[in-house]
């Protein structure tokens, strides 16, 4: 059997190792780093052109009144559930191998929700009225409605990134205070000094630490449910064809979940590469990540099936109607490609020797990612272009490039802030890690005591 | 009498666990068993055997925060919607319960998770002052014992600590 980890690794390299990847990455991280600032930049750009021309420039009109961003605000939310299913789920459930990984996952969940909240922002067009949508009564004291699906998603998101902050905090406490023991004095270790809180590794702080963990993990369960679900009823307590379906909520969980690991795998890639973590993100972990996203895969695919089975026989003709137009429409060469990136691609998840093979699981966790952008731009835009009225259906208005500028200078924004992220604190948790080999050696022993015994 | 603090470095939670063992029996005069501070890199939950029962409180905070953000929550919401009394409702409730347990459970949860890093931070005394007596060996791969005590127990305890194959024993004379 493959290890997840070497028993054998010194806790001292683990350090060296890991701090090592704070000061000196492959060359490909400056070039990615670069990249993302030009993508960045591209956004902002179109960002700015559109705030000062009006929401127009967009092309975002009736009846297309959402277009991409809010494909893409639902995009950026799944990709949020990583973390929470790699640290929270999986940290309940005792599994080891999340151990080296689970670090950068959080860090993603922070940084997708950032880039998630902005698309609303950006969706407004009128940015300094964004207040309206946060419990707070305006000018003429009137309170926002309380009963909308939109204001839960405010009040939502808000309380997942701040409780995914702490939670990515709490849990690099131990791994400041290695970062601070071992650098050389400068802003560095002037920041992690302030940030460990004079950490020392004492048994009454493991001992509150651990339960805290467990505490914070077992809230940000049911929370990151709750934030997907609610999502998923901006669009199910709506009346228009094709969003009102009960199963939308466990179906956009399920979406998440798998945009998430799917992220997950492309990221493990490129970290391991660029930091040189070869030692700790193995390939026995990647090959459980991968099984992970393709029972997930399936999930979803079974969830996509019951969404299109309850459409059909609901007898419903408008949504109905959609179904058909999404099949055979405009929009049809992106929803087959939707399920094909999303039902057909993971299917070479299940063989064992594209599990491990990291040029192939690259290419596939990015046509997987795909398939779920597509997706939510699948939810959006057709019910939009055929709705209940006849005279008010448009097939044919397309999103500007204002608008894909946008949504490409996002992933700009997110690479950005995630590899800044990973350069300056550890991508790998060194405490679990050191925890890991630890068990590992321990129970390696007491196998090899109870084989004594036996002869 | 004055107090003198030992801080004694091992490779090992066996060596570590063994000369807690023999600290807490020894029955060593100016020496309170109870003095004693395990330091490791790692969380070892082991050891709270050889410690003692010492409880954790955080779950007290974390139900207080939880049921204070759900309240707060509830009657914010409930409040606001109080302020439309004089609108017509058309028949329907003021304060409607099923929509606002969204929000009121979002605030439970947000409470909760407040609150539990704010009973962290004080069950776990941070932030803390760094302590005169620490290894930045203690982060890498060494287990700590900081222990505390008069000036006539220096000695059993140092010898102790050798017995156990000490890697190093750090002193301080304090107040």
């Amino acid at each position: 059997m493959e290890k997840d980890i070497r028993e054998n690794i010194a806790w001292a390299q683990i350090n060296k190792d890991v701090l090592r990847s704070l000061e000196a990455p492959r060359p490909l991280y400056w070039v990615i780093l670069l990249v993302a600032l030009a993508m960045v930049g591209v956004g902002v750009g179109c960002e700015i052109y559109q705030y000062q021309t009006g929401i127009g420039v967009a092309n975002m009109n009736n009846p297309h009144v959402w277009g991409l961003y809010i494909a893409t605000f639902i995009f950026w939310i799944g990709m949020s559930h990583s973390g929470t299913l790699l640290s929270a789920i999986l940290h309940l459930m005792h599994a080891d191998w999340r151990k080296p990984i689970y670090r950068f996952a959080e860090a993603m969940t922070t940084f997708s929700l950032m880039t998630a909240g902005l698309f609303v922002m950006i969706h407004l067009g009128r940015l300094w009225q964004f207040y309206y949508s946060l419990p707070y009564p305006n000018e003429r004291g009137l309170w926002p409605n309380f009963q909308s699906p939109l204001l839960w998603d405010a009040m939502a998101i808000f309380t997942y990134l701040s409780s995914s902050i702490i939670f990515l905090y709490v849990g690099m406490i131990p791994d400041l205070a290695i970062c601070r023991d071992n650098m050389h004095p400068g802003w560095r270790k002037k920041l992690y000094s302030l940030l460990a809180l004079g950490w020392e590794g004492t048994d009454r702080q493991w001992r509150n630490f651990r339960v805290t963990y467990l505490t914070v993990a077992c809230f940000l369960i049911p929370l990151a449910v709750s934030v997907h679900s609610i999502v998923a009823s901006d669009f199910a307590m709506s009346q228009q064809p094709g969003w009102h379906v009960t199963s939308f909520p466990p179906y956009f969980v399920a979406g998440a979940l798998y945009s998430g690991c799917a992220a997950i795998i492309s990221l493990f890639i490129i970290l391991r590469y660029v930091f040189k973590f070869e030692e700790y993100m193995t390939l026995s972990i990647l090959k459980k990540t991968s099984r992970l996203t393709f029972a997930i895969a399936m999930v979803w695919t079974y969830l996509n099936a019951v969404e299109f089975a309850s459409v059909w026989y609901s007898h419903d003709e408008a949504a109905k109607d959609v179904l058909i137009q999404k099949a055979t429409g405009t929009y049809a060469p992106f929803w087959w490609m939707m399920i094909f990136c999303g039902s057909v691609v993971p299917l070479m998840l299940a063989f064992k020797r594209f599990q491990a093979n990291i040029p192939v699981l690259f290419a596939v966790s990015l046509l997987l990612n795909l398939g779920m952008w597509l997706e939510r731009w699948m939810i959006v835009a057709p019910t939009f272009s055929h709705g209940y009225y006849p005279w008010a259906w448009d097939h044919d208005q397309w999103p500007s490039l204002v608008q894909w500028g946008i949504v490409f200078g996002s992933f700009g924004w997110f690479a950005l802030l995630f590899m800044v992220f990973c350069k300056v604190f550890p991508s790998v948790s060194m405490y679990e890690v050191k925890e890991m080999v630890y068990h590992r050696s321990l129970a390696l022993k007491n196998g090899e005591t109870a084989e004594e015994g036996v002869h | 009498m004055s107090r003198h603090h030992l801080l004694a470095l091992f490779d090992n939670f066996d060596e570590a666990e063994a000369a807690i063992v023999e600290l807490r029996a020894g029955n060593i005069r100016g020496f309170n068993p109870d003095d004693l501070i395990l330091k490791s890199p790692i969380e070892h939950p082991e050891v709270e055997g050889v410690l003692g029962n010492k409880p954790v409180h955080i779950q007290w905070f974390t139900l207080v925060g939880a049921i204070l953000g759900g309240l707060l929550g509830f009657f914010l919401i409930s409040g606001a919607q109080a302020n439309f009394f004089a609108q017509i409702k058309g028949g329907k409730p003021i304060v409607p319960l099923p929509p606002n347990f969204v929000l009121t459970y979002e605030m439970f949860i947000l409470g909760g998770v407040f609150i539990t890093v704010l009973g962290f931070l004080i069950c776990a005394g941070l932030p803390a002052k760094r302590s005169p007596l620490y290894s930045a060996k203690v982060s890498e791969d060494q287990i700590g014992i900081l222990v505390s005590g008069d000036e006539s127990a220096i000695a059993a305890l140092k010898a102790i600590f050798s017995k156990h194959k000490a890697l190093e024993i750090q002193e301080e004379a304090g107040k």
